[in-house]
């Protein structure tokens, strides 16, 4: 019981920290304290002030606002990473892992081999093939996360073709496809749920990581890696600058983390 | 048990920070004549100078190889291999006396036969490089003797003698590729891939009066351009070129700060074969939409002469101030010229910049920015260098792009030459019948007078059709540490180690 | 574990190891992007492109291309790089020593830290230390290893004056200098997989000491402390031991961007210029040793864990 209270005060801090994150990244849809482009001369660096509670960039950028679409590019790319590799992997994986045989050996021995390569190396290849950008990211994250999700999928569902009640759904004349998805997948949901919490950090990581080596989103779009990647440069005079969009992406992940970690 | 590990934690601990603090005070020691200095790239290309396409190769190898002359830092060609030459009256015939008892690194001596076989090496069609169009003037190279080395022409040429510059190397040196030999001050010594570049001074170097002061010179690769300030500070590298002012700004008192210019024409260049760009209306437009000064003082700090022509300051004669001020900035001109042209809404279009390039990748932001005001949206699409050269410089395939252009010899030529509608390095795809004519006018004629006036001609179409919208000479800030002194602008795009030395 | 089982997992393993090899081949040879209109830079001619293309037998078929490629795995060379002109072998001889000794100092700090410091919380789980320390555990672990690596420099070496940023020394030159700069990186790669280390063995710990095993040494009189050391580690350590193998993996992709952050010019560093570079023979041979590495490290850890655990290998051999 106790670990269950414990375990709810996580969520429930997770849960608000990952919320305050997701509405500021909401908000700069609609609003940012300045124009997140807009670029001035009189405060080339500033440092923090009320006027601009992060500091300003080398163009004279707020901060506080490029944090903040900074963020939203960075959940974009993060949900639709995980939304690629969860759907394309839950296919995948479920169909190899329902009917097995040959199809299931050949596909997933094209699935180790890809898993062999670190989610993040493989995408820097494909962004170097595919060129950079927004959408080719997360296209190229999505696929190299295609194959843990596929394995995991694939797993569940195995363990799950021969429970009882599959087999009477099979009994009584339900198709196949029926039986993978509306009988084993619904099933096998709380822990794709789960692993997508754990994949979103991931791809946060590896999109930020990307974009601090500069194959990722491209300028004068805000991403959080890039941001950083930039500040470094002048970590001398303005540690403010490497500081926010660092701090904000940790405490991302740390929301997300702590949420998951029921 | 809590102890134990805690203690074992400690240990672990303190054990780290030891060795941190024992290596990092190992590494400090001091030797007399040895500097480092930073280098943006590594040598990528080849270390056989004909092959050597990179600028920053280039610069590199300035100190390794010479060729028959030698520019100085006024943009003298002064003799270098050679000794002495002449000119034939006519302006055809060249002879050039090899210098007495100069050596190569290996320690071998030049011979005549070492200079015509680099000559031809480099007037060579199938393997030769840009100089392979200007050496195809060449009617013959002989040697007739040990000492003399003797270039006939086909046609007069007053720019042939600063393509003569191309560097001499040893006829027996069977791989010019991984193997630098020279008669330059500084030779090669090794090298380690993306981490340094070891030269030492060669002791037997010919011109006393330049020889090399400081012995040991490692040339650090500084990929991560973000990272040259704290290693300035930090002390692991003793100098480095073009940094930017805000880098500057961030230099601790140690060092000293020399203010060159970098002798580009840095522009947006735009596709003149493309819509919109095809319409001289609509390239007038971009010339009067941008501020240069804005972009100068948001991305330069206010450093940096603006140009309006593909032309810099250095050239002296041939470049035209009066240009500078052609499209001053006029939103409201610029709107009236896009809605002529028949874009009363502005239009989108991208701009291709090479990621590596700074400078460029942050002029695109501030041109960006600029843009709006017109309702011309402008998207940036950094690449890769190697995608730059095949996708833009080559293939022509791009709308626009944010890139400096230097003049590789001594010759303003060779700017102008690239806008000649049929030049392999018209990437803008230039095109303009009286611009062929004058500049072919300027290129045949012997008379400095005619010369001048119709290169002045060539820069005068260029600012007038718009070619490119042209924005400025960059600002080039080196900073050297200041036990060292001797630091040495060039009219080119090189480095020349040879004269720093300690204070 | 009998031998046929050993055989079939070897025959598998190298027709994997095939397999990756032609995938990564095949990406390359799609890929936009002409070395040779790179290697040739503004000078490109159709005419020098064409020659060089032959000189570098970039004009033969794939398949042909393929063959000789794999050859050059056999003879060690892994081919000439475009932009040094040296074999791939002579350029990553110089340059694994780096990424490897980061990695492994890495990977002996993890297990300094996360092995006594698991137990430690285990054995006294719920405490207020371990309330503390399993938040701290989970800031830890939201760290990227980049921004850990700035904040690190930041403090280090412009706060304290204790390091120099980009001060690499080469091993060549001292190895103690060399070990010195390389400890910030390693810290760097080695906090967030530390903390999930330890939460790691703390957890499986607790999970062990439920066991009716463990029920049936304490009633054979033994001490918490014999019991621990006698008993559940062994077995404690099974998921802990899968978990550093993927970590090992793990951080040397990771070291890629790292060594952007300090500067270091090891295996990543030439990966991500040789990319920009279209320097192909030098990409694919990283890339594919690198596969290899994760590849053969993930048929060890089969191994080992029949070795370590009794239970999973009868199961196995059925």
């Amino acid at each position: 019981m106790r670990e269950f209270i414990k375990a709810r005060k996580n969520f429930k801090a997770g849960a608000i920290i990952a919320g305050i994150l997701l509405f500021m990244a909401l908000l700069s849809l609609f609003w940012t304290p300045y124009d997140p482009e807009k670029m001035d001369a009189a405060s080339k660096l500033a440092g923090v002030s009320l006027a601009h509670p992060m500091g300003c960039d080398n163009f004279g950028r707020d901060i506080l606002s490029r944090v903040m679409t900074g963020l939203r590019t960075t959940v974009v790319i993060a949900v639709g990473t995980v939304g690629i590799g969860a759907f394309f992997g839950s296919i995948i994986g479920s169909l190899t892992g329902y009917f097995g045989g040959t199809f299931d050996e050949i596909v997933m021995r094209v699935n180790d081999v890809l898993l062999a390569f670190p989610a993040v190396l493989l995408a820097l290849v494909m962004v170097s093939l595919l060129g950079g950008g927004k959408y080719n990211v997360i296209l190229a994250l999505g696929i190299a996360f295609v194959p843990s999700f596929a394995r995991m999928v694939r797993g569940e569902v195995m363990r799950c073709k021969d429970l009882d009640y599959v087999k009477n759904a099979r009994l009584q004349g339900a198709r196949d496809l029926r039986v993978i998805f509306v009988h084993i997948l619904p099933n096998v949901m709380p822990v794709i749920l789960s692993s997508v919490l754990i994949g979103f950090n991931n791809a946060v990581l590896a999109e930020a990581g990307m974009s601090y080596l500069g194959i990722g989103v491209q300028p004068p779009d805000a991403s959080l890696g890039r941001m950083l990647s930039e500040a470094q440069g002048y970590l001398y005079g303005a540690p403010w600058y490497a500081l926010f969009p660092g701090l904000i992406l940790v405490l991302l992940i740390l929301g997300v983390s702590l949420m998951g970690n029921e | 048990m809590k102890k134990k590990s805690l203690a074992l934690l400690l240990s672990v601990v303190l054990t780290t920070v030891a060795v941190a603090l024992g290596g990092c005070a190992g590494d400090k020691q001091e030797e007399s004549s040895q500097i480092t200095i930073g280098i943006p790239q590594d040598i990528e290309d080849s270390l056989d100078p004909m092959k050597a396409t990179a600028a920053g190769t280039k610069e590199i190898l300035f100190n390794i190889y010479e060729g028959l002359v030698k520019p100085d830092s006024d943009g003298n060609l002064n003799p270098a291999v050679a000794s002495e030459y002449t000119i034939t009256e006519e302006g055809k015939v060249y002879t050039f006396t090899i210098r007495d008892g100069i050596k190569f690194h290996d320690g071998s001596e030049v011979t005549a036969d070492d200079v015509v076989y680099s000559l031809n090496r480099y007037a060579d069609e199938q393997s030769g490089d840009a100089l392979a169009s200007a050496f195809s003037n060449i009617q013959s190279i002989t040697a007739p003797d040990r000492k003399t080395v003797t270039i006939t022409l086909n046609e007069p040429n007053a720019d042939f003698l600063s393509y003569l510059t191309a560097s001499v190397i040893p006829a027996s040196n069977a791989d010019p590729d991984t193997v630098a030999i020279g008669t330059g001050p500084y030779k090669y010594v090794s090298r380690s891939p993306q981490e340094n570049i070891i030269l030492e001074s060669f002791d037997e170097y010919w011109d006393k009066d330049n020889a090399p002061q400081i012995k040991n010179i490692t040339l650090k690769v500084i990929a991560n351009a973000d990272t040259i300030v704290t290693e300035l500070n930090g002390g692991s590298i003793d100098m480095f070129c073009r940094l930017s002012s805000t880098q500057v700004s961030q230099l601790s008192d140690n060092f000293d700060v020399y203010t060159g210019t970098m002798n580009l024409v840095q522009a947006l260049y735009l596709n003149n074969a493309v819509e919109p760009f095809n319409d001289v209306r609509v390239r007038q437009a971009l010339c009067y939409a941008i501020d240069q000064q804005g972009i100068l003082d948001m991305a330069f700090d206010g450093q940096g002469s603006i140009i309006g022509s593909a032309m810099y300051p250095t050239f002296g004669k041939y470049y035209m101030p009066e240009l500078e001020n052609a499209y001053p900035t006029d939103v409201e001109k610029a709107k009236a010229l896009l809605a002529e042209a028949g874009y009363p809404d502005g239009f989108t279009f991208s701009i291709t910049v090479p990621s590596n390039y700074q400078p460029h990748v942050d002029t695109a932001q501030v041109l960006a920015e600029q843009l709006k005001a017109v309702g011309v949206t402008a998207n940036i699409n950094l690449v890769e260098w190697a995608s730059w050269l095949s996708d833009v410089y080559s293939g022509r395939q791009y709308e626009a792009t944010v890139i400096g252009v230097d003049a590789s010899m001594l010759s303003a030529g060779a700017l102008l030459d690239r806008y000649r509608s049929d030049a392999s390095g018209n990437f803008m795809n230039f095109n303009s019948a009286s611009y062929d004519v004058a500049l072919d006018a300027a290129e045949s004629s012997i008379v400095d007078e005619e010369k001048t006036a119709s290169f002045k001609e060539c820069e005068q179409i260029i600012s007038d059709e718009a070619a490119s919208v042209y924005i400025q000479d960059m600002v080039n800030l080196v900073a050297l540490n200041n036990k060292y002194d001797g630091y040495v602008f060039y009219p080119l795009y090189v480095q020349d180690f040879a004269k720093l030395h300690l204070k | 574990m009998n031998l046929t089982y050993v055989l079939k997992k070897l025959i598998s393993l190298l027709f994997t190891l095939l397999l990756t090899a032609f995938l990564v081949f095949l990406a390359f040879s799609v890929i936009p992007g002409d070395p040779v209109t790179t290697m040739l830079g503004t000078q490109a001619t159709p005419e020098k492109v064409a020659a060089l293309r032959e000189e570098l037998g970039l004009d033969r078929p794939f398949l042909v291309r393929f063959v000789s490629w794999l050859g050059t795995f056999v003879d060690g060379t892994f081919g000439n790089s475009y932009s040094y002109h040296v074999t791939v072998r002579s350029m990553l001889a110089g340059k694994l020593p780096i990424t490897l000794t980061m990695t492994v100092m890495a990977f002996l700090m993890i297990l300094a830290i996360s092995i006594p410091l698991g137990i430690y919380l285990a054995r006294n789980s719920g405490g207020r230390t371990d309330r503390i320390m399993t938040v701290v555990n989970q800031t830890i672990m939201a760290f990227p290893p980049f921004f850990s690596g700035i904040l690190l420099t930041l403090l280090f070496g412009l706060v304290l004056h204790l390091f120099t940023p980009g001060g690499y020394v080469s091993y060549t030159r001292s190895i103690p200098g060399f070990l010195g700069y390389l400890i910030l990186p390693a810290v760097a790669i080695a906090l967030p997989k530390a903390a999930m280390a330890t939460n790691y063995l703390k957890a499986s710990v607790l999970k062990e000491m439920k066991m009716d095993y463990v029920r049936t040494a304490y009633s054979r009189g033994n001490t918490t402390k014999g019991v621990l050391y006698g008993h559940v580690l062994r077995n404690a350590i099974i998921p802990v031991i899968t978990f550093l193998g993927m970590t090992f993996t793990d951080m040397i992709a990771g070291s890629i961007i790292i060594e952007q952050v300090f500067s270091i010019p090891g295996i990543g560093r030439l990966l991500i210029s040789s990319i920009a570079n279209r320097d192909y023979p030098v990409v694919e041979a990283i890339v594919v040793l690198l596969a290899f590495f994760v590849i053969v490290t993930n048929f060890a850890i089969d191994i080992i864990y029949r070795l370590v655990d009794p239970r999973i290998r009868s199961a196995q051999e059925e």
